[in-house]
């Protein structure tokens, strides 16, 4: 049952995601209302948004982790009721397990060969030969790369990114930013990235929208060429005001 | 540390690392012999009562010839024994109704606030009844062993598994962990530090139930042994049945540490630094 056999080939491509009129409320607290979003596969997606505004309870819903109040999810064309197995997510925080070793942790879903694959993504994310090591020896950005490996160890078709490089200092964010960038355009998974650095969003994404007293208030397509150079560009920081004060 | 022992050392310390490491290993064992040579010579001049507290070297001469009569190595076996059958049973059911309990709530709704109800009866206050229900045979014993330990390492097990982290339970979730997997790699090795302290309590209680019970009932044994001795009046025998009580103990705790050790590898407070002494 686990999900790495069904998911082998390394480069799956992506799924497209479809909210259609998704509403969401804890008890009186409407967090989402009636709100429509199509996610072509392979694009690359950021959400911005105040604290507090449903961005996690987006996420959760798209995971299939929560179910919707009202409306439906649905990916590649199939309604979302479960977990789905094509669908990783990444935390703020990386959530490793401190009793397994590295390279346990990347193959947390054991399945085929799963030692042989771990080394291999961590290799990828940048953590050559690091797989017996304890999860507690690792600094804040070493972690989330392992998270990292961990969501790719199963070739996902769609990567939903919560926050994770909320907590890691610029230099580190950067330089995650770059390996998440190279890791998306070899592999094609449709991507939604949680932010609230608005930079960090036009950065790295295709599309940004932003999520407003549960709706959508901006969605902006970000048309520069790639790989990007995170500041300077005038065009970018341009973007970047118009994002802002939709916030 | 290893800062201080440096500037001792510049200060103009001449000694050899060897002499020293030698007098830092021996120095918790100086008060204990001072204490057993003060002892013995208040014993040999007639300052104590030597029938009530004899002598370091009375108690010597007493082990020695249980040792050699194979009485002293009988009785710890036949303790022993009770010991670790009263712990395989009710550590073995403490651990089972704790993950039971911790891990379903209408096994911990049903199950739960009985136990703790029970648990306020300290197992020695169920000797008469125990001693109605089995007589004296080793029943009882083994039975009051593991009511002993089972609470400990129901408790521990119970806690240690209901803390465990739920945002790694969701994780395990969102990658695709059966609720076997779930269990054995992240709820039992997460409940694992909770459940050897329940390890280390419970077997203070094995030892402490134990003596009790053999003490009011038992054809061998250290308890019998030392209540056999006190109605001759062998104090030194008594006092070598306490002796070995100690000892069997600490030899307890220091397998239970390095079975924490072994297994915690993981844990921070486990991971042995470079230049630290246990
Ligand atoms: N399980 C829940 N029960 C009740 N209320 C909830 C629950 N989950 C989220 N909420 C509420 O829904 C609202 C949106 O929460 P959500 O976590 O989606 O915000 P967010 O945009 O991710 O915020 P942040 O940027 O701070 O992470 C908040 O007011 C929160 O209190
Ligand atoms: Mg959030």
């Amino acid at each position: 049952m686990s999900a790495a056999d069904l998911h082998e080939p390394e480069s799956a491509g992506g799924l497209p995601i479809a909210l259609t009129r998704v509403e969401k409320s804890f008890g009186r607290l409407s967090v989402l209302g009636n709100l429509n979003l199509e996610i072509p596969a392979g694009q690359f997606l950021a959400v911005v948004g105040r604290s507090g505004g449903g961005k996690s309870t987006l996420m959760r819903l798209v995971a299939g982790l929560d179910t919707a109040s009202s409306g439906g999810v649905s990916i590649g064309g199939r309604k979302v009721e479960r977990l789905h197995p094509a669908v990783r997510l990444l935390f703020q925080e990386a959530r490793l397990v401190p009793w397994q070793r590295v390279g346990e942790n990347v193959g947390i879903a054991r399945g085929v060969d799963w030692q042989a694959r771990a080394r291999r993504v961590l290799a990828d994310v940048g953590l050559e030969g690091r797989e017996n090591d304890w999860p507690t020896v690792l600094s804040g950005g070493q972690r989330q790369r392992v998270a990292l490996a961990r969501a790719l160890v199963s070739a996902p078709q769609i990567l939903l990114l919560d926050e994770p490089f909320g907590a890691l200092d610029a230099l580190t964010r950067i330089e995650m930013h770059r390996l998440l960038e190279q890791i998306w355009s070899d592999r094609g998974f449709t991507t939604v990235l949680i932010t609230h650095d608005v930079a960090e969003a036009v950065a790295l994404a295709d599309r940004v929208i932003v999520l407003k007293e549960g709706g959508i208030a901006l969605d902006i397509d970000i048309d520069l060429e790639r790989p990007r150079q995170e500041l300077a560009d005038p065009r970018a920081v341009d973007l970047q005001r118009q994002i802002l004060e939709a916030v | 540390m290893a800062e201080t022992s440096v500037a001792g050392y510049a200060a103009g310390d001449i000694r050899s690392p060897v002499l020293k490491g030698l007098g830092r290993a021996l120095a918790p064992w100086a008060l204990p012999i001072v204490l057993l040579i003060a002892w013995e010579i208040a014993a040999r001049t007639g300052l104590v009562t030597a029938r009530l507290m004899p002598a370091p070297t009375t108690i010597a001469a007493a082990f020695w010839r249980s040792l050699l009569d194979g009485s002293l190595l009988f009785h710890t076996l036949a303790s022993t024994q009770r010991a670790l059958i009263g712990l395989v049973i009710g550590g073995g059911l403490g651990f089972v109704a704790g993950v039971v309990n911790g891990l379903w709530k209408p096994a911990e709704t049903l199950f739960d606030s009985t136990l703790q109800m029970v648990r306020n009866i300290p197992p020695l206050a169920l000797i008469p009844l125990v001693i109605l229900w089995f007589g004296i045979d080793e029943t009882a014993k083994i039975f009051l062993v593991s009511i002993g330990v089972f609470f400990p390492i129901y408790i521990n097990t119970f806690y240690g598994v209901r803390t465990i982290d739920p945002q790694l339970v969701e994780m395990a979730s969102v990658y695709g962990l059966d609720r076997k997997a779930l269990i054995q790699r992240i709820i039992l090795p997460g409940a694992l530090p909770s459940i050897l302290v329940g390890l280390r309590y419970a077997l203070g209680f094995m030892w402490l139930t134990l003596i009790v019970a053999e003490t009011i009932s038992a054809t061998n044994g250290i308890g019998y042994m030392t209540m056999n001795a006190r109605e001759f009046l062998q104090t030194d025998v008594v006092l070598l049945g306490i002796i070995v009580y100690a000892l069997l103990g600490k030899l307890a705790d220091v397998a239970t540490r390095a079975i924490e050790k072994r297994v915690l590898l993981w844990h921070p407070a486990y991971q042995v630094k470079q230049g630290d002494r246990q």
